[in-house]
């Protein structure tokens, strides 16, 4: 029986499972936790099933491959608006989600972020607010997530190896006296471990990890999971809307099918996964008369706070060769701006770790619609330019929100998501202070020149169905349990109360995996 | 692709026209990768006078100089292709090369590179610039000869560098093994 095959098939009107949408870090994590724990799961997955051996080292090719290209629409003073108007967000459809193409890099939100609220204090214009649990609620289930993803440098594992593009930034950052600067905390293999091979330094993270090194859900726990004979993987849907009796409980999930057919599963429980801008897009689609402004959203904040994170790139130019190209993306971490010191003309912190792109996305992404020698010298550099990204907290806003698009439709003649982004002047501050230290590690480690590249469009994509001690304030509790129906759960990056500075995945998965449990032990006390 | 258009584009082939080139460099290394010296492209819906004035308006766009014109015709290509399809593309790239040689009182082709520049920078608005621009953007670098001009590997990176020079960088210190981590050992 092939890793993929279904074991076992749930009926259509079987309304004792849990619907889980969205087979990435959070809904492929929480679909295996459950199953493990003898809960029956339908997993709903929009994209179709791509194995590592179909993968492809060519970046265009594989983007048509991986990546969710729907249309969308934007709006908002930031500049994806401007150069890629219909693809606000870089994120795979696809099973597995935004976990085949992530790059792996698994940091902890610091305890500080998730009292951001208390710490940063009231900021005109931000709607920050202090995350309902703690660090320490979270502490052991990082510890599990850790296991879990074999992030290197805990555990025991060794790091990765130093790559050229990594030696570049570490020998920068040194000079200028930063003190954290390593191969980073990455969920891809340092050593062979639970059948998967280590690194093969291959350079095309975001393409897919050909070698399965790099965590993902696709080779990890949505395989688990169907081995459990509890779990169904129905892939090429797409959830239309969520169903709800009288007494405000998720009775099923409609969806099409890979033929256009308009099915229906009924559910114990739902939970959204599908990525903070799809996730809202269907709490407002749901819409019913006892949810005039869509479903959950009695507090008006479905889609609300719509976090990208603070982000830019770095390339910086030597005299001799560095071949970026060569090895894991993201290769190494600077992360001693990651913490919290207003003097720097804001709040919060950003991390540093390295990027590359290959020849393709440098010309299209290095700076959408520049031409002329500017561009070209840039582009004649390529093999002796270093890279790095740098990703911060960006503050969470009322009007940045995912909105339903008024004429949009998609194939099915729903509404299409509309993202909305304009960036805080602390956003601001924060980017110009990240360009110019990022700069000036390049030049201490002897770069002839730099270059500053604008954000792409996003990949951490959060916030928009934020948790929130008060029901008024957000749309999910600690839990991830929606405030208006209790068998409605959050289960992704939507959850997220404020960004912080790191990559999400980790707390993502540790989310799923918390909820896991909350979900089964709320089953069998029968309260959902 | 409907019967109809591959009717249209099988008519405008029977009247279309060939665009030749000789690479510049036989020792360069484009020669070492091109099946033959000369190239030749076969124009869809653009005649040849069409081509090259698209092909050299794209130089401008994006200058290599030390790029050959083989691979600026992978634009062409494309753009031609899109023409053959699309009758509204082919009007707007056919329109554009007329209006820059109106412009240039003759050929624009014939003019000197800083006035034909001239002419570039005047259309950066124009939805012909804005095609060749996202074509090119695409096409120029995304091919095998791009790839070697740039030294980009490609799919040749497919296996991993692990025994192929991920960490070959010796102008610079390594980073202490704190910060590091082993290669493995059954690499």
């Amino acid at each position: 029986m092939d890793m993929y095959d279904n074991r076992t098939t749930f009926a259509a009107d079987d309304d004792g499972v849990v619907v889980v949408i969205g087979s990435g870090a959070g809904g492929g994590t929480l679909a295996n936790e459950l199953a493990q724990k003898g809960v029956d799961v339908v997993l709903l997955e929009a994209g179709g099933l791509h194995t590592t051996d179909e993968f492809i080292a060519d970046e265009w090719p594989s983007f048509s491959q991986l990546a969710w290209t729907d249309t969308r629409t934007t709006m908002g003073d930031w500049r994806v608006a401007r150069d890629f108007p219909n693809l606000p967000a870089w994120i795979c459809k696809a099973v597995g989600g935004t976990t085949v193409h992530w790059a792996g890099a698994s940091l902890r939100i610091e305890p500080h972020e998730f009292r951001a609220r208390s710490t940063y204090g009231d900021l005109a214009g931000a709607t920050l607010r202090d995350w309902p649990l703690s660090a320490d609620d979270l502490a052991s289930y990082y510890d599990t997530a850790e296991k879990k993803l074999n992030v290197t440098r805990t555990n025991g594992l060794p790091g990765l190896p130093a790559n050229n593009n990594f030696k570049v930034m570490h020998a920068g950052a040194t000079r200028l006296g930063y003190e954290t600067c390593h191969t980073g905390r990455m969920a891809i293999n340092s050593v062979n471990k639970d059948g998967r091979n280590h690194c093969m330094q291959r350079g095309f993270c975001f393409q897919g990890c050909r070698y399965a090194a790099k965590w993902s859900t696709l080779y990890t726990e949505i395989p688990a999971a169907l081995q459990t004979g509890r779990v169904e993987l129905r892939t090429r849907v797409h959830v239309a809307r969520i169903d709800h009796d009288d007494n405000d409980r998720v009775t099923g999930v409609v969806y099409f099918d890979a033929d256009g057919r308009e099915r229906r599963q009924a559910a114990r429980v739902a939970a959204v996964a599908g990525n903070s801008i799809e996730t809202p897009r269907l709490l407002l689609n749901s819409e019913s008369s006892r949810f005039p402004n869509g479903l959950a959203n009695g507090s008006d904040q479905v889609g609300r706070n719509y976090m990208r994170h603070t982000t830019g790139t770095v390339w910086g130019v030597f005299d001799k060769p560095v071949e970026m190209y060569k090895g894991t993306t993201m290769a190494g971490i600077v992360q001693d701006e990651a913490r919290h010191d207003p003097k720097r003309g804001f709040v919060g912190g950003y991390e540093m770790e390295t990027i590359s792109l290959g020849l393709p996305f440098m010309a299209a992404f290095f700076n959408p619609g520049g031409w002329g020698r500017g561009f070209t010298e840039a582009m004649e550099q390529y093999r002796h330019m270093a890279g790095m990204w740098l990703v911060g907290e960006d503050m969470p806003q009322a009007d940045n929100r995912v909105t339903l698009s008024s004429e949009a439709r998609d194939a099915f003649g729903l509404p299409v998501a509309n993202v909305h982004y304009t960036d805080h002047a602390n956003d601001v501050a924060m980017r110009e202070h990240a360009y110019t230290r990022g700069a000036a590690i390049y030049e201490a480690a002897g770069a002839t020149r730099t270059y500053r590249t604008p954000p792409y469009p996003s990949t951490h994509n959060l916030g928009t169905c934020r948790m929130s001690e008060r029901a008024a304030d957000g749309v999910c509790n600690g839990h991830g349990q929606s405030h208006e129906l209790a068998n409605l759960f959050i289960s992704d990056g939507s959850q997220f109360t404020t960004s912080a500075a790191e990559n999400p995945t980790l707390t993502i998965v540790t989310l799923a995996i918390r909820q896991a449990d909350y979900i089964a032990e709320r089953m069998r006390a029968r309260a959902i | 692709m409907s019967d109809h258009a591959v009717s249209r584009r099988a008519f405008l082939r029977a009247g279309g026209a060939v665009l030749t080139g000789t690479l510049a460099s036989t020792s360069g290394v484009l020669a070492l990768i091109a099946p033959s010296t000369s190239w030749a492209l076969e124009l869809e819906a653009l005649d040849a006078h069409q081509g090259a004035t698209v092909l050299q308006f794209t130089r401008h766009v994006f200058p290599h100089d030390r790029l050959d014109d083989a691979v600026y015709a992978l634009v062409v290509k494309d753009l031609d292709a899109g023409a053959a399809e699309d009758p509204t593309t082919r009007r707007m790239l056919i329109d554009a090369v007329r209006r820059l040689d109106e412009a240039s009182g003759g050929e624009w082709l014939s003019r000197s590179a800083a006035e034909q520049f001239v002419q570039v920078q005047a259309m950066e608005a124009t939805p012909f610039f804005v095609k060749v621009h996202s074509t090119a953007v695409v096409s120029l670098y995304d091919n095998d000869m791009a790839f070697a001009h740039f030294g980009y590997p490609g799919r040749k990176g497919d296996p991993g560098y692990i025994h192929r020079g991920f960490n070959d960088l010796h102008w610079l210190p390594d980073p202490p093994d704190g910060a590091s981590g082993p290669v493995p050992e059954t690499a």
